[in-house]
């Protein structure tokens, strides 16, 4: 039988690891002195494109492009 | 401690990872930081159970962070760091690695927004 005892936090909230860490990273960066502040958020910016494929044909891709703040 | 026994603990510190891709190319970059020697005699970590220290010969040990300070000892010097979240791995051959998203030298930290965006976290809380 299989407990559900011990879940970690940021489980119980609905997030995984990764989110969760990802937010505390966050929340540091904004808290960082100028330059480093700036540094820190232009580097953590993302920008890619996605397609899903169907029928081994991609479709049309959608561009994304993050902030850390999102 | 250094010069006898098993070799003092070493440090490897991933700080940010970015990961940006341009048209062209994927840039992924991961910075690392040592400390200067790689051989330090002691290191504290916030895990969640405590400030945790870590010296030469500790037991094998996984630890997950809680945010907090990370201080690492060398000789008289100690160099601090914020740690956002992560965890260590101690080996049993004396080698610690600290694995974090962000680990921040003390003094790149803005106390005023530290104070400010509390207070504003606060209020959303109640």
């Amino acid at each position: 039988m299989t407990s559900n005892a011990a879940v970690p936090f940021w489980r119980a909230a609905g997030m995984t690891y990764i989110t969760y860490s990802n937010i505390c990273a966050n929340l540091v960066r904004n808290c960082l002195k100028e330059p480093y502040k700036t540094e820190a958020l232009s580097r953590e910016k993302v920008h890619f494109s996605i397609s899903k494929w169907t029928d081994g044909k991609p479709e049309k891709p959608t561009i994304r492009s993050d902030s850390p703040e999102e | 401690m250094k010069g006898s026994g098993p070799p003092v603990a070493t440090v490897l510190v991933a700080s940010t990872v970015a990961l940006t891709s341009s048209s062209s190319a994927e840039v992924q970059h991961v910075s690392f930081s040592t400390t200067s020697s790689n051989q330090v005699d002691m290191v504290i970590v916030p895990a969640t159970t405590g400030q945790m220290g870590v010296l030469p010969g500790h037991v094998a040990t996984i630890a997950e962070f809680k945010p907090g300070v990370l201080s690492v000892h060398e000789g008289s010097e100690t160099t601090k760091y914020f740690v956002s979240s992560g965890f260590v791995f101690i080996h049993a051959n004396s080698f610690a690695d600290i694995i974090t998203v962000k680990a921040v030298p003390l003094d790149r930290i803005n106390a005023n927004l530290v104070q400010k965006r509390l207070v504003d976290f606060t209020l959303k809380l109640s």
